[in-house]
């Protein structure tokens, strides 16, 4: 198992590599760059000219991707164009609040989504089976930023019982202050839910039928232990899977919810720095995510190996 | 999200409009406070402002504000010499007074006594050094490098006591009206570091970090009396987030909301709308370089055809007053007698018959980079084909756009605000204009605006901008179909605060708010 984590963070960080590449080309390839973009529009040529000097933008892409490339090794990822500041400033200002956003949403999303999953699984077809799937159907249809915006309108607004927006919060207060994170954390956490709850019971229902379980009921095993020891490994593994799957719908509700709730994360700066041309921080701000999602996506399939050692996760 | 959409919707409104009330509130805490529901103004509190964010870009030097945030926070922390009223005329804030000399090429300011954060009184040494600043050739971000160029550095100097004599390269009856406009503030001849704020402003910074909040604290000794609130927060947050928080009691100002939420709060009694009427422009351009509109008969055939009520009706969702293609409705130096122009699809028809341009297709390039662009060009198109017209409408990048504007189509959007009028033919309208959205250049007119600009006789410079504007809205390029109304919006205990246009002395002023 140590030999493919080995494999797996060898090949992530091609990967990695890979994608600095391909954020720098993609990048370049927009209209405009950083002097552009910062300069407002009564700057003679002159002007954005010595900024572009300034900031560098001057010198051939090669060269400059090449300067930031060999900057990461040491932890260095370069300077923003926009502040004039290191790029590591922004990552640590921003990663934490996303990730605080992130850790809170999987505490809640896993035990909620495997406790559902489970028992819908487990009576097939009886009325709370009936009830969970028609309830996480409908909540997967409805667009994230649809329910911040019935959440705010309702909870926050008319009744007044969890904040609005995390405007003027500082880093600190989100542990102090853990109304903030209800509806944020509802409005990620929701669809996650019902995609993973949904695996989670297919899982379940497949393993019950499966041969090994009904003759494993046959000759007497208790339930209880036929449920906690062979049915939730075997069904949680489609299950976690999934999770590193819907990596993308976690990231794209974490947008949406940073701009309907004033939340000051990786999102929200991600998509100023594009809109800055500020390369830097764009491309520090991908590998990051990119790490993230790859590390995030390693330590599910572990955990599935380990979970169920003789599964094909080793391939 | 799109904070840089904002700054330049902003840049290019630099201006104000009508809104009479909002210059109730200088005449002191009593004439604001009926405005704004009685009682007398208190001291203490947070009062928490939003406005759209900009990341990283977020500044609190004075001189590289370009932002309606950075604005607002340096607002706070420093004061100009001068600021803008209601109606872009200039008012005095940190010169008391001033006069120029008989050909407007000197200028002597007397300032007021002023204490800076650190303790020291304010001085010429501040302004000169202030300028000096601005102007120094190696700061490229510096807003107002362009404008005030015209300042002869070497010339000018403390001319004894508390005036500074300010020498110009040429001859502007607008100078003072120069100093109130973006990135002019005055800092003390100690600041060297943007992040120690050395102003004469109503607050003293506590915190800021870009991107992220802003706090500041009332400064006891300001020369104007001081702020009411303790403590002020200047915060970033998106247009439906700036309106959840308000309903929800979570701040106290929002800056640029939309029609929507105007709408959506009618009813709503903890929230109230300033809406300062018609305070920005929204112009589709026309270039006049190119064919077929270096026919002064074309321009005024597609000026014709524009339903401009139509347009405010759809495009602005009625919250406007409808343009009549000039800038600077409500403002100072404004033709008010010229007749507004309404549609006539038959007399248009004929002039671009006899111009031989009907049954052409003609590329329009547009952006969302402000709100109403795309829809404007969309209907405008639709307008223009009851004359037998096709105009093809191409979206094209936000970021770029005023860069790209004006290379690409024969027409364009165009929107602009709050700056003088002189400032916006001056930027948008002479042959050396670098930002002239519809490639007006004439060396006549060129000569007519330097001759309005030296004229130091106020009843003689008004006619002569007259008559520039009266040649732009019969041969120009610039159809003006609207004028926006501008939303800010406060919570209910908010007192001394009312409708302004942006960049304005009272647009995202806190110093005379309180809370009841």
């Amino acid at each position: 198992m140590r030999g493919y984590a080995f494999q797996r963070l060898a090949l992530g960080a091609a990967q990695l590599a890979l994608l600095a590449v391909l954020v720098f080309a993609l990048t370049a390839l927009l209209p405009g760059d950083a002097a552009d973009v910062r300069n407002n529009e009564d700057a003679t040529d002159a002007q954005v000219a010595a900024l572009r000097e300034q900031l560098g933008l001057d010198r051939p892409a090669v060269e400059r991707f090449t300067d930031w490339a060999a900057g990461l090794p040491t932890g260095d990822f370069g300077t923003s164009l926009v502040s004039g500041g290191p790029v590591r400033d922004i990552l640590a200002d921003t990663v934490g609040t996303t990730l605080v956003l992130g850790a809170v949403t999987l505490a809640v999303v896993l035990p909620v989504a495997v406790l559902l999953g489970v028992a819908s699984g487990l009576r097939e077809g009886g009325r709370l089976d009936r009830t969970v799937t028609s309830v996480t159907l409908a909540l997967n249809a409805v667009p994230d930023f649809v329910l911040a915006l019935l959440l705010v309108a309702g909870l926050s607004l008319k009744l007044g019982l969890l904040p609005a927006t995390w405007v003027g919060v500082e880093a600190g207060d989100l542990l102090a202050e853990p109304a903030l994170l209800v509806l944020p954390v509802t409005v990620v956490a929701a669809r996650v839910v019902c995609l993973l709850s949904r695996q989670v019971r297919a899982g379940v229902v497949s393993v019950l039928g499966a041969g090994y379980v009904v003759q494993a009921r046959r000759l007497g095993v208790p339930r209880r232990t036929l449920l906690l020891r062979h049915v939730l490994p075997n069904a949680a593994v489609p299950g976690i899977q999934e999770l590193a799957r819907v990596g993308d719908n976690l990231v794209g509700g974490v947008l949406i919810v940073e701009a309907v709730f004033a939340v000051p994360g990786v999102a929200t700066a991600l998509v100023r720095a594009v809109e800055a041309r500020d390369v830097p921080t764009v491309q520090g701000l991908a590998l990051v995510v990119a790490v993230a999602a790859l590390l995030f996506s390693l330590a599910a399939d572990l955990l599935c190996h380990r979970l169920v050692p003789r599964t094909e996760v080793l391939r | 999200m799109s904070i840089f959409r904002n700054r330049r919707e902003f840049l290019a409104l630099t201006g104000a409009a009508a809104g009479g009330i909002a210059l109730t509130a200088c005449g002191g805490p009593g004439a604001t406070d009926e405005a704004a529901g009685g009682g007398e103004p208190r001291r203490g509190g947070r009062f928490r402002a939003l406005f759209t964010g900009g990341g990283e870009q977020e500044t609190i030097d004075p001189h590289a504000e370009s932002l309606a945030i950075d604005m607002a926070r340096t607002k706070a922390l420093f004061d100009r010499l001068v600021e803008l009223d209601a109606t872009m005329a200039p008012v005095p804030r940190l010169a008391a007074k001033w006069e120029s000399n008989a050909d407007a090429t000197v200028w002597r300011f007397t300032l007021r006594e002023a204490l800076f954060h650190d303790g020291k009184p304010l001085a010429p040494e501040d302004v000169l050094f202030t300028f000096a600043r601005i102007l120094d050739p190696k700061a490229t971000t510096h807003f107002a490098q362009g404008l005030l160029s015209v300042i002869d550095l070497k010339k000018s100097r403390a001319a004894g006591g508390n005036v500074v004599e300010v020498a110009l390269k040429r001859p502007t009856a607008e100078f003072p009206a120069l100093l109130g406009t973006l990135g002019t503030a005055v800092v003390s001849s100690r600041y060297a570091d943007p992040a120690r704020p050395a102003g004469t402003g109503a607050f003293r910074l506590k915190t800021f970090q870009a991107g992220r909040s802003f706090v500041a604290e009332r400064f006891d000794d300001h020369w104007d009396g001081g702020a009411y609130v303790d403590e002020l927060h200047v915060l970033a947050a998106d247009a439906d987030a700036r309106g959840n928080a308000l309903r929800a009691g979570e701040a106290e100002f929002g800056y640029e909301m939309t029609p929507t939420f105007a709408r959506t709060v009618q009813a709503d009694r903890s929230v109230r709308v300033l809406a300062a009427k018609g305070s920005t422009a929204h112009a589709i351009v026309m270039k006049c370089d190119q064919e077929p509109f270096d026919d002064p008969d074309v321009t005024l055939a597609f000026k014709l055809l524009a339903d401009r009520e139509k347009l405010v009706q759809v495009v602005l969702a009625g919250q406007g007053v409808v343009g009549n293609d000039m800038f600077g409705k409500g403002y100072q130096y404004y033709p008010e007698d010229v007749p507004q122009r309404t549609r006539d699809v038959e007399e248009a028809r004929a002039l671009l018959k006899k111009a031989g341009v009907l049954n052409r297709t003609l590329s329009l390039y547009t952006s969302s980079v402000a709100n109403g662009f795309v829809e404007a060009a969309t209907l405008f198109a639709e307008q223009a084909a009851d004359a037998g017209l096709r105009v093809k409408v191409t979206t094209g990048s936000s970021e770029t756009y005023f860069k790209d504007q004006l290379t690409k189509g024969v027409m364009g959007s165009h929107r602009s605000g709050a700056m003088t009028i002189p400032n916006y033919l001056n930027d948008r309208l002479l042959s050396t204009s670098a930002f002239n959205a519809s490639a007006w250049r004439r060396k006549d007119f060129d000569a007519a605006f330097a001759t309005a600009r030296s004229t130091t006789d106020e009843a003689e410079r008004t006619r002569l901008y007259g008559r520039l504007q009266r040649t732009v809205h019969d041969e120009g390029g610039l159809l003006v179909w609207g004028h926006p109304d501008w939303l800010n919006a406060v919570s209910s205990r908010v007192r001394g605060m009312d409708a302004a246009p942006p960049n304005t002395l009272h647009s995202a002023r806190f110093d005379k708010v309180w809370l009841a």
